[in-house]
């Protein structure tokens, strides 16, 4: 059983792969190969030891898709995938209209449908919730600054600037509005999300979806420490009935097959949780749930062969994450490698 | 003599981390040494460049393919093609051949339209400027009129008293689909109430007759849902309209707007991966118009005024490499012979470029400008191209929309336009200007010679 | 003619991958960029730097002479190649 695994750019603003890699790892059950499939030739999961048994650059889905099959292609001739997991956001719409394509080279995969993701997308997230009675910010999209400028007189600041994938920043005012407006939109392109700020305390909750609308796992976290990015750097899990209500709500109406992070805040104001956002992949905390109890990434593999997977009852409140920094020390010869070659 | 090693240009690369890796940067699958069978520097030898090149075979396969969709998933379809997409006459009489109408938004295109021999009753007359003159030809020639606004409607209350005859018109209805931005510059709004009293008007005149209600809620929607929206808000109007007046509407019109596979500058990843099918745009507009039962007689025809998303990948653009450039930072730069004076849409579209020849493998980030001695003349900030050598060719491609419509005259001529036909012949269907062509509107005050 | 020097602290290795130790700075060069960077590690002037690929690749004079010409430029501007 050979599994390829994107995103093993576990820097500061970390992506899910070295998670995801190790828990799949951690399963007895696992025999086989992990490859890794990297944008970038300094991205850390490729210097860690034990991590991957190979890794490959990979162009970026943006450079066009024939030219990304291509690769995969090549790679899957010298590895035997059996199996992708792609972690990051952005490649998601590549890999899912590759979907075909990849089956028929022998290559499975566990994905949400496009109409599924587009769903969850940022920019709709606010019509789901309201069509299934889920509490969520109020939004708007604004594609320019005239856009900006002219928002409904009821948004009061603070407000929340969303880029389409990623990045958020809170504003208080108009000029620093513009401001992230126009930064965000730079990196991540149209349309920007205009968000009505909601105060209280953060919660997530990382699920898996087996497709068919049940919910196979869920483990819920309070980020404990949050860097001034806004990424957890430390959280604990917490058994909160009413965040796997909603949870369950989102797999089922969605008919959500892979995993997915779901970010809630819980207001001040009327004690209920928001949906701030639905992230269609493992977030890069999924190594919590494992310790936990609730292996999912092993579990979506499993169910991706087709295999039957009992939904997990349970798992440990008060297991806690704290990440940490730890230089890797490697030689410019393994830089050199995967830099000219695109392979390690 | 003994054999040389193939030669390559020298190329080096700094490595920066988070930059396309070199196993990403080869972007430019192949060459696009021809277009259906046609070698490009046979048709520029011929023709001349830069040079447009229309597909007739194409332009019938989008067609057939968009009407084959929306037929399969809603009983009753007419299209209309959208003039100010592409209003060559070759173009337009392909359309009309295939069946569709005439969707026209001036004076000038209604006359095109009629010239072509489309009748009265198959043009659409949309758009917010209707001269009461070119008013009074669309009632006579009982074609469909789309009111825009109210000082139009008082308008056609008045000619139609004064000329005794009536006219046939619908509503623009602008609405709140969920997407922004919203498009309510045009038409009547339906959720204040505004469209509503259009109609009240309209049916309280014994000269105008209520046909068909239209939308357009926008351009390039990505959202194929939004469709649905739109369509459920125009069925239930529809159905308010067959309460009150007890009038069974002829046609749904729901406009145009969806995506082609250009990528729009703004966007992160590119159309192909993003933009959705037509058929996905078809099942939002059908589910939305048959999940509100229609009350009225009869099920009302489904208009479509599509133009981007069947011209678009019909037509390329070839142009000749003029000169090669490094800019004061060292980024490579291309010079051609077409700029954004022809290629109107690389305002908002990051558009696929190919070399017509095989070129090396390697490429290097590149600015490519026209040939306009202005900074704005630019094509594309910087994609991975191979190097090309003066007088080479490249080729734009799904640039059928808009651009031989809104293309401009500045310090050149326009190119000319040919069309490669079913039968493999070449056609030429709009001659290059000339100097003369220009004059001929100039004059000269006699006191100044 | 001219003679044209790479700084002491530059290691090429047979792959194409340039490791300035004085900068910390990575490049990669293809192979006919390899052969001209080598040339000038060896204090060939640029004459027969060009000489020499011409008798090894399937390539004109001219354009060869623009061609490294250009990769000159480049050298130089990230102070690879000194004069």
């Amino acid at each position: 059983m050979n599994i390829a695994v994107t995103g093993l750019n576990a820097t500061d603003n970390p992506g899910p792969g070295v998670p995801v890699i190790r828990s799949i790892k951690e399963s007895k059950e696992f025999n086989g190969k992990i490859i890794g499939l990297v944008y970038d030739s300094l991205e850390p999961g490729i210097y860690m030891e034990n991590l991957a048994t190979k890794c490959y650059q990979i162009p970026y889905p943006s450079s066009g898709l024939t030219h990304f099959y291509d690769r995969l292609e090549l790679i899957h001739e010298k590895e035997k995938i059996d199996l992708i997991i792609p972690t990051l956001d952005s490649e998601l719409y590549a890999f899912i209209k590759l979907e075909d394509q990849l089956n028929r080279l022998g290559i499975k995969t566990f994905l949400p449908t496009i109409e599924q993701l587009n769903i969850r997308g940022k920019d709709k997230l606010f019509n789901f919730c309201k069509d299934n009675g889920i509490k969520v910010p109020r939004n708007v999209l604004v594609n320019s600054v005239q856009e900006l400028q002219k928002l409904p007189d009821d948004f009061d600041f603070p407000l929340v600037v969303k880029g389409i994938f990623y990045d958020a920043q809170i504003v208080n005012n108009i000029e620093e509005a513009v401001s992230a407006f126009q930064k965000l939109s730079y990196k991540w392109g149209f349309p920007i999300i205009i968000q009505e700020h909601v105060a209280g305390d953060e919660f997530n909750v990382v699920a898996l979806g087996n497709g068919k609308g049940s919910l196979t796992g869920a483990v819920a976290m309070r980020k404990l420490y949050i860097t001034e990015k806004g990424k957890g750097w430390a959280g604990v899990t917490i058994n909160e009935k009413k965040l796997f209500e909603i949870s369950r709500l989102v797999i089922e109406k969605t008919k959500w097959q892979s995993g997915m992070e779901l970010e809630f805040i819980k207001s001040k104001n009327d004690n209920e949780y928001y949906l701030l956002e639905i992230n269609p992949r493992f977030p890069a905390w999924v190594y919590l749930a494992t310790a936990a109890g609730q292996n999912l990434p092993y579990a979506l593999i499993k169910l991706a062969q087709g295999e039957k997977v009992e939904p997990f009852e349970n798992f440990t409140a008060g297991t806690i994450f704290v990440r940490s920094s730890w230089d890797l020390i490697t030689n410019i010869k393994t830089f050199e490698k995967i830099s000219t070659l695109g392979e390690l | 003599m003994n054999t040389k090693n193939k030669y390559e240009r020298p190329v080096i690369n700094k490595f920066y981390s988070g930059m396309m890796n070199k196993f990403g940067s080869q972007t430019i699958a192949s060459p696009l040494k021809e277009i259906e069978g046609k070698r490009l520097n046979d048709l520029t030898d011929k023709f001349g460049s830069p040079l447009f090149v229309l597909s007739e075979k194409k332009i019938r396969q989008n067609q057939k393919s968009a009407i084959r969709i929306f037929k399969t998933r809603y009983p009753k379809v007419q299209f209309a093609w959208s003039y100010k997409t592409n209003y060559l006459n070759a173009v337009c009489k392909i359309f009309h051949q295939e069946g569709s109408w005439a969707e026209v938004v001036s004076e000038f295109e209604y006359e095109k339209a009629k010239l072509l021999g489309v009748r009265g009753e198959n043009i659409i007359y949309n758009g917010p400027e209707k001269s009461r003159e070119s008013l009074i030809t669309a009632i006579k020639d009982r074609a469909k009129i789309h009111i825009d606004h109210f000082d139009e409607l008082y308008d056609l209350i008045e000619l139609t008293d004064e000329l005794k005859l009536k006219a046939r018109v619908a509503i623009r209805v602008n609405m709140d689909v969920g997407i922004f931005p919203k498009w309510d510059r045009f038409g009547f709004n339906f959720e204040n109430g505004e469209a509503h009293q259009a109609i009240r008007r309209i049916t309280a005149q014994k000269n105008l007759e209520l046909i068909g209600l239209h939308t357009h809620i926008g351009t390039y929607i990505t959202y194929a849902e939004s469709y649905k929206v739109a369509a459920s808000k125009l069925m239930n109007l529809a159905n308010w309209i067959y309460d009150e007046y007890k009038i069974t509407i002829d046609y749904i019109d729901m406009g145009g707007g969806f995506a082609s596979l250009n990528t729009l500058k703004g966007q992160y990843l590119p159309a192909e991966q993003t933009v959705p099918s037509l058929d996905q745009y078809a099942d939002a507009i059908a589910n939305g118009l048959l999940e509100v039962r229609y009350k009225g007689e009869e099920l009302p025809t489904l208009y479509l005024e599509t133009g981007r998303a069947l011209i678009d990948d019909a037509a390329y653009l070839i142009s000749t490499v003029i000169a090669n450039k490094r800019l004061s930072d060292g980024t490579r730069a291309l010079i051609i012979d077409a700029g954004i004076n022809f290629l109107f849409t690389s305002f908002w579209y990051k558009h696929k470029i190919s070399q017509a020849t095989e070129a090396d493998a390697h490429t290097e980030n590149t600015a490519i400008y026209g040939p306009l001695c202005m900074n704005i003349d630019c094509i594309n900030e910087g994609m991975n191209f191979p190097a090309m050598k003066k007088g080479e060719k490249i080729v734009m491609e799904y640039v059928g929309a808009y651009n031989m419509t809104q293309w401009l005259q500045f310090i050149k001529m326009r190119p000319n336009i040919i069309m490669i036909m079913n039968d493999g012949s070449i056609e030429l269907v709009r001659k290059a200007e000339t100097l003369n062509y220009l004059l001929e509107q100039e004059l000269l005050p006699l006191k100044l010679t | 003619m001219n003679k044209y020097r790479i700084p002491e602290n530059l290691a090429i290795s047979d792959s194409g991958f340039l490791f300035l130790a004085s900068t910390g700075e990575t490049f990669s060069v293809n192979e006919i960029g390899k052969e001209i960077l080598k040339g000038i590690q060896l204090h060939k002037t640029d004459e027969e730097i060009i000489n020499d690929l011409l008798n090894d690749y399937d390539i004109d004079k001219q354009s060869l002479q623009k061609d490294f010409d250009d990769f000159i430029l480049q050298l130089q501007k990230n102070n690879l190649a000194l004069l």
